[in-house]
């Protein structure tokens, strides 16, 4: 595994790796074969159908499932040593706040768990608020939020503790495409400002195309990586780079992976 | 208060349908006396006569009503005959019950949640204990525990314990296991210890399941002193007051004892309430 490590610039690292679950009706090959490596400051997106093992290949990454073959690093260690080092902030697709606690209380939970100090605590959680643009609201419930709010509060409370690395899994899957979009370009901002490694996962063509550096296609049964994309898309991106024709373009090779991928499975 | 409407009107349905039940119940003693005196009674002279007996089958609404107000504000609160002294210690009896159950319970599902072998073996147990009926091992608790020299509200309080540890326990392991895998993986991403979750998230989480059920519990808690009353040779209580009102025929006292215990619990319930409203509240979860 040390071997992986000495890539120059590599944060996460997966030869070979695979997944399989025991499940009642046998074994299910949830990952097969993923060779993938991620540099410090990419902005990587996974996309396929259901079942392609992209959520699964992030939550490997995060620990929260376990290999059963291949390699798998972050920051050069072990994904366990990894999560107890603080090396990721994860978000999911609901943005699970705790009902009881303020915006400002949810932010501070996991710097409460990882022992911060009360002043450090403040001091971090008004300046992650003000990053997701929600200077102001530390004291307002989630209910009194909108989703798309409540959202980036998800996203704040993943910043709070100062990881290296963003998961996230179908972050605003659940939200309409107006307050997609700009959430989109909020996040590309955010990226641009903090210079984080970000892996995000999303069924969504021009999502994936927008937001990434390099965009990871795959495909179901089992769940193996088809195509990597390295993006030629300037780091600067308008919401219109979108009627592009280098956007289009990379919108139809992600297509053609995902059709690929697809047409093996029958 | 929109809702005062329907309420008096469905109580005066229920007082009116009291009232006929009282008269049809009654009239067969006041035919037997009228026949033994070889008298006829008619419609009018029969309802008066049903609504006023000293031992009627069914007292009437007032007859009650005149009771209750006696036993609650027409005596000392230290006489035998003051329902204020007979609620006092049945309510003394079923608060230490219900802290003993209510105890009881959160532990036994503290257990069951983070114990394995606890949840396979503990709630199988718990739901037997309930199948059994109280009124066939109250008496046993009882004598089990003279026998040991435990005596005084004690035994009272374990069989009010007995019954208001179950609806706890049920709601409680609900309540804990309430938050959802993401939730629960969340805590994991922080590397947070089974400790620091169940504090942070579990225990918070199964507060309103909590209330819900020490709800229940409390009612419960009552149920199981008035029970645990009935065979203690019945000194004092409500179950008590229960108990004599039926050896001598006082049907007003059993009737005043009742409607005592029912306003009893309509107040501990209230409480909890209260208490709910006041956590929830402070804890954001009340709208």
């Amino acid at each position: 595994m040390r071997d992986n490590a000495a890539v120059p610039g590599a944060v996460i690292e997966a030869r070979g790796l695979d997944l399989v679950f025991q499940t009642a009706d046998g074994p299910v090959q949830a990952l097969k074969d993923v060779n993938l490596t991620i540099n410090k400051g990419d902005f990587v997106s996974f996309i396929g159908p259901s079942g392609c093992g992209k959520t699964t290949f992030l939550r490997c990454i995060a620990a929260l499932e376990h290999a059963t073959g291949g390699s798998l690093t972050v920051n050069g260690m072990t994904p366990d040593e990894a999560r107890m080092r603080r090396a990721y902030g994860y978000v999911f697709q609901a943005a699970g706040l705790y009902p009881w606690r303020s915006i400002a209380g949810n932010i501070r939970l996991p710097l409460e768990i990882m022992g911060f100090s009360k002043a450090e605590q403040a001091e971090r959680v008004e300046r992650v608020l003000a990053l997701v643009d929600l200077a102001g609201f530390g004291k307002k419930f989630p209910w009194q939020l909108s989703g798309g709010m409540q959202q980036r509060a998800s996203i704040a409370r993943a910043l709070a503790f100062d990881a290296d690395i963003l998961l996230m899994d179908e972050p605003f899957g659940a939200l309409d495409e107006i307050v997609r979009d700009r959430l989109n370009e909020e996040l590309l901002k955010l990226w641009a400002r903090t210079g984080k490694t970000i892996g995000f996962v999303t069924h969504s063509i021009p999502e994936a195309v927008y937001l990434s550096t390099k965009i990871v296609v795959m495909s179901p049964r089992p769940g193996r990586i088809t195509d990597v994309i390295d993006s030629p898309l300037p780091r600067e991106r308008p919401l219109d780079i979108r009627d592009s024709r280098e956007f289009i373009e990379i919108a139809h090779r992600v297509r053609e992976g995902l059709r690929a991928g697809h047409g093996d499975e029958v | 208060m929109r809702n005062l409407g329907p309420i008096l009107v469905v109580l005066a349905a229920i007082v009116a349908l009291w009232y006929l039940a009282a008269v049809w119940m009654n009239a067969a003693w006041v035919h037997d006396q009228a026949a033994r005196d070889g008298r006829a009674v008619t419609l009018a002279e029969l309802v008066p006569l049903t609504l006023t007996q000293e031992r009627p089958v069914l007292p009437a609404p007032h007859q009650v009503a005149k009771g209750l107000y006696d036993g609650l504000f027409g005596q000392k609160v230290t006489s035998k005959r003051s329902l204020v002294y007979h609620a006092w210690v049945t309510l003394s009896a079923t608060g230490l019950g219900f802290v003993i159950g209510s105890a009881a319970g959160m532990l036994l599902a503290v257990g069951i949640v983070f114990n394995r072998a606890m949840d396979l073996s503990v709630m199988p147990w718990a739901i037997a204990s309930q199948t059994i009926p109280i009124l066939a091992i109250a008496p046993m608790i009882i004598v089990v525990l003279n026998s040991t020299g435990v005596t005084g509200i004690v035994p009272k309080a374990i069989i009010s314990a007995y019954l208001s540890f179950f609806p706890v326990v049920v709601g409680m392991v609900k309540g804990l296991r309430s938050p959802d895998a993401m939730q629960l993986d969340l805590m994991r991403t922080w590397n947070a210890g089974a400790l620091t979750s169940f504090a942070k998230l579990r225990l918070p989480s199964s507060m309103p399941y909590l209330f819900a059920s020490l709800k229940v519990g409390i009612a419960a808690s009552l149920v199981g002193t008035i029970v645990g009353e009935l065979p203690t040779g019945a000194v004092a209580g409500l179950g008590s007051r229960l108990l004599s009102g039926s050896y001598y025929g006082q049907t007003v006292q059993i009737w005043a004892a009742l409607f005592a215990a029912g306003l009893l619990a309509a107040g501990l319930v209230a409480l909890i309430g209260w208490a709910e409203w006041v956590t929830l509240k402070r804890m954001g979860l009340a709208r």
